[in-house]
């Protein structure tokens, strides 16, 4: 393919700014709730994400990365003009990248997700019609926009209420905490591992039955609820602390479990978002690497997953970082009790789109588990508005996506040939 | 780059924090009032005076709060109670503390002189009704445990036998202004008629702080009603 490797080296070049903007916005929101609870210190926030974000990448970023780069756009019908899809998905990245970091510099709150598929959209419709787009999994996808947050904020709602049941709501809560948290770590571990252990893996090369899958789950759950019991345990109870608030002791105990939680953000951040950059560097890829023929069936090469989740790295060590400290003094409202809770419903939602291969928005997932919590009496005050402000960033972003990526596109079909 | 996010966006500083800040300066302004009325009682107007200046800049202080807290109560917010609660017990906060003012005002203005046989009775009330509003402090100290609670449970118990507490000593508030007016009535006849009629209104003024500090109590308690 004539100039494969100048297309390779763009692809890498733009997938790497696209994750930059990812790790420099994104992340900070899927970490910040932890930091903003004081349940982990900022440094602390920086190398979960750093080495979390890479491994759900690597380990259950597949499904979502193969939907951005060949279930949007038919490709099948592509065979005659190879070099239309590189344009296209090398445009994406771009516009997407583009659009980001000028709605961080704004303070604009857009959606990775949003912004990356409303590029491919829009340079399938502008550049070879708008028959070569899968609408119904266009469909599909935004449907899960809406759900996404809806079920991240009843998963919030049932487990706050669960908490206030178990815990806080008796006569001890600290003896309370200390029995059950170990069980909310174990879910951590046990959803985060099946979902990965059941869709994530084919690429990796491991495949394990249901009931291997089950197995393996159970064990990683109640391996690291054995380790949050002993961590608990560490925890130091002081009476006096509970005189002007009576739950201090209590949120110690909670302020273990949001460690794990932190960790599941990341890793189900990590699962799902990483591939809005990635999926299109591995379409170029895929391109390239079979001589033009587009390769329906080659899975995702785990370099391109580690590229990802680099980016996302640099990314947050230059101004996630800023992003983040922001987040931390914003956040005096939540505590860990509340924090896990939120961080819980919008892991296992994350993750569960991951396993389906849904590219969704992990902000606005995370919005709807803190709302959940807060119809649950538990926030002492959340601005609604914020909704409104989503659906306008909705509003703003696709269309602003699709029409960079379509200038992008002509100018690279006018510069290639 | 401005580093802001959809999260932090999301999160409103919680009411329930200037709301205990606001009645903890009510309280400074009204418990002021036991020190002024023995100044009144000695008949030392100067110190009744510097009493009552104080009482004045600590219902600013109070006032200033109340005016921050309004402003960043806009509609549209996710609380764990409603917005018109809050308010309205501010509401009754703020009114305590224009009570005092009032009260220390009047007596100062008019510089009225208190009749002997009323020092006694009068310093039992003014104690108690002081008392009454500070126990509807304490009840307004343990909202926001009652939020980190999700307002179930012990913690509701607890504020319900609190407001309970609150129910009593206002009774007795009562109990002891019927006995302080029979002291008054007892020798209204020896003293000038207006001094007398702004005896009775000052009286009936200092009840109102306890009446108002139940309300505060009767507001909480609708809170946790939900």
């Amino acid at each position: 393919m004539e100039f494969g490797t100048l297309y390779l080296g763009l692809a890498v070049l733009f997938g790497l700014f696209m994750a930059w903007g990812i790790g420099a916005n994104d992340v900070a929101n899927a970490m910040g709730t932890s930091v903003g609870s004081g349940a982990i210190r900022f440094r602390q926030a920086i190398i979960i994400a750093a080495v979390f974000e890479v491994a759900g990448a690597i380990l259950a970023g597949g499904e979502v990365t193969r939907t951005i780069r060949k279930d949007i756009v038919d490709v099948s019908s592509l065979s005659a003009n190879p070099e239309l899809l590189v344009y296209g998905m090398l445009s994406s990245l771009l516009a997407a990248a583009i659009w980001l970091l000028l709605a961080t510099r704004r303070g604009w709150p857009v959606s990775t997700t949003h912004s990356i598929i409303g590029a491919i959209v829009g340079f399938s419709v502008a550049g070879m019609g708008a028959d070569v787009v899968n609408w119904s999994k266009v469909g599909t996808i935004t449907l899960s926009w809406i759900v996404s947050p809806v079920l991240a904020g009843i998963i919030a709602y049932a487990v706050f209420s669960s908490v206030q049941r178990l815990v806080i709501d008796t006569p001890d809560p600290v003896a309370n905490a200390r029995r059950y948290v170990p069980g909310y770590i174990f879910m951590v571990g046990f959803i985060i591992s099946m979902v990965t252990l059941v869709k994530g893996l084919k690429h990796v090369g491991l495949e394990l039955s249901l009931a291997q899958s089950v197995g393996v789950a159970v064990a990683i759950g109640v391996g690291i609820a054995i380790l949050g019991a002993w961590l608990i345990r560490r925890v130091m109870i002081i009476a006096d602390d509970d005189r002007d608030f009576h739950y201090a002791n209590m949120e110690k105990i909670f302020a273990i479990l949001m460690v794990f939680t932190a960790i599941g953000m990341a890793f189900a951040h990590g699962s799902n978002d990483v591939a809005n950059a990635i999926g299109p560097v591995a379409a170029v890829v895929g391109i390239v690497q079979s001589g033009g023929d587009i390769a329906v069936h080659s899975a995702t090469p785990v370099w391109i997953l580690l590229l990802g989740g680099i980016g996302i790295v640099i990314g947050l060590a230059t101004f996630g970082h800023r992003v983040m400290a922001t987040i931390g003094r914003g956040i005096t409202e939540l505590t860990p009790s509340r924090g896990f809770a939120a961080e819980l419903g919008a892991a296992t939602t994350l993750v569960l789109a991951s396993g389906t291969g849904l590219p969704i928005s992990a902000t606005q997932t995370l919005v709807g588990a803190v709302l959940g919590v807060g119809f649950a009496r538990g926030i002492g005050a959340l601005r609604l508005d914020v909704v409104r402000t989503i659906f306008l960033s909705w509003a703003v972003t696709l269309p602003a996506g699709a029409v960079l990526s379509i200038v992008f596109f002509f100018l690279f079909r006018l510069v290639f040939s | 780059m401005a580093f802001k996010s959809s999260i932090t966006r999301l999160f409103a500083r919680s009411p329930v924090r200037p709301l205990q800040q606001h009645m903890d300066r009510v309280q400074s302004c009204v418990q002021e009032l036991e020190p002024f009325f023995e100044a009144v009682a000695a008949g030392n107007l100067a110190r009744a005076t510097e009493i009552q200046k104080d009482i004045a800049v600590r219902e600013n202080a109070a006032d200033d709060l109340k005016h921050k807290l309004r402003g960043r109560l806009p509609r549209g917010l996710l609380m764990p109670m409603s917005r018109e609660q809050v308010l309205e017990v501010l509401t009754m906060q703020d009114k305590i503390a224009n009570m005092a003012r009032d009260i220390a005002g009047v007596v100062v203005g008019r510089e009225m002189k208190l009749p002997p046989p009323l020092a006694e009775p009068l310093a039992l009330f003014v104690r108690r009704c002081v008392e009454t509003s500070a126990q509807a402090r304490e009840v307004v100290d343990e909202l926001d445990e009652l939020v980190e609670a999700g307002f179930r449970g012990g913690a509701v118990e607890r504020v319900e036998n609190m407001i309970d507490a609150l129910h009593q000593i206002e009774r007795e508030t009562d109990k002891l202004e019927r006995r302080l007016r029979r002291s008054l009535f007892a020798i209204e006849a020896d003293y000038p008629p207006v001094d007398v009629i702004f005896w009775y209104r000052i009286i009936d003024w200092i009840g109102e702080i306890a009446d108002l500090g139940e309300r505060v109590g009767n507001r909480l308690q609708l809170m946790l009603a939900r």
